[in-house]
């Protein structure tokens, strides 16, 4: 038998991935390497195996993703600093039948936002939230956020994040964990294939949560900020292993029965 | 058994040179070209592509999803 050729191969009938159609045209605007974008696809892809394109409705951040409104072909709305969840309530209060969800940053949901955030997972505001978790402020320029474990160096934190002076990280994941009103907590990654795959899974599962009406559902997604934490993209996933994986640590912190 | 054989596309000027595709390919056929695309970037290509089992790793990775994968089993 003849070798396959790569024409013979690369045919419409074999493709086995591809972009989801419900990324726009646009170029992502993160920087080489970020996690963002492989957060973007979980999300959009999610919609579209649920089939819920026309029934969806997001809210942007302020933030690096602040444009997320842009590259996802769904309806989307942009909310004030930290406000992102208070939007979304909002929303699934006036459209009930819609899935809300709202994407944010540390420094929107942990910041800025955590009152809201916080009222919102407790009050049980039946709505998806994804928290991107890079431990700096990317977009302002790498300056220490709530998240920033300890000793690391931001350009607010010249000399390592002291405790002492700067106070402690804040672990939203499991704050909002002890609330009554969330019915599926989970933290998770995007930096290996594996994680990937786990981080769709809880994506999925907190749509499904939302859907059956059971609560807030929170998602937070630790992710690496190469350009803040001054590492190429490729010394950044170790030092996101190395560093922030042991402190914020990977898995389901809370999971109501569904059905 | 049939082997399987893949294909990645890269949509060169999307890319943004990050490397993250090369680190995770279990048979080693991405590489960072030497050329530049229009943004200045070296792009990922399959330096060896008669190792890809179209295994899909690379795209599951790639923040901007600029790489589709292709798969065909090879008749034995």
């Amino acid at each position: 038998m003849a070798e396959l050729k790569l024409e013979d191969i690369i045919k419409e009938e074999n493709k086995v991935f591809s972009k989801t159609p419900l990324f726009t045209d646009k170029p992502l605007s993160y920087c080489p390497g970020c996690g963002h974008g492989v957060a973007h696809r979980l999300v959009l892809e999610v919609i579209e195996e649920m089939n819920i394109t026309d029934n969806v409705i997001g809210v942007a951040p302020v933030g690096c993703s602040v444009l997320s409104y842009e590259f996802m072909n769904i309806d989307m709305a942009e909310a004030a600093h930290g406000r992102a969840t208070a939007m979304a309530t909002g929303i699934k209060r006036v459209y009930p039948e819609k899935f809300v969800f709202t994407y944010q940053g540390d420094g929107d949901l942990a910041a800025i936002g955590t009152g809201e955030t916080i009222h919102t997972c407790n009050r049980g505001e039946n709505i998806v939230i994804i928290f991107i978790n890079n431990g700096i402020y990317g977009m302002t320029g790498g300056q220490m956020a709530p998240t920033t474990i300890p000793a690391m160096k931001t350009s607010t934190s010249p000399y390592g994040r002291d405790t002492q002076m700067m106070g402690n990280p804040l672990k939203m994941t499991e704050l909002v964990a002890q609330l009554d009103g969330t019915c599926f907590v989970a933290r998770h990654a995007v930096h290996t294939p594996v994680l990937v795959r786990k981080t769709k899974k809880a994506i999925r599962k907190a749509f499904e949560y939302q859907k059956a009406k059971k609560g807030t559902a929170f998602v937070e997604i630790v992710s690496n900020c190469n350009s803040g934490w001054k590492l190429t993209p490729l010394q950044s996933i170790k030092w996101l292993e190395d560093n922030m994986l042991p402190y914020y640590n990977l898995g389901t912190l809370k999971e109501d029965p569904l059905d | 058994m049939a082997k399987v054989r893949g294909a990645v596309v890269v949509n060169i000027d999307r890319c943004k040179g990050c490397e993250l595709c090369t680190a995770v390919c279990p048979t080693n056929v991405l590489a960072m070209h030497e050329k530049v695309n229009v943004k200045g970037y070296h792009y990922s290509y399959m330096a060896n592509p008669e190792a890809c089992t179209g295994c899909m790793n690379c795209a599951t990775v790639c923040p901007d999803t600029v790489i589709t994968v292709y798969r065909v089993k090879e008749p034995s």
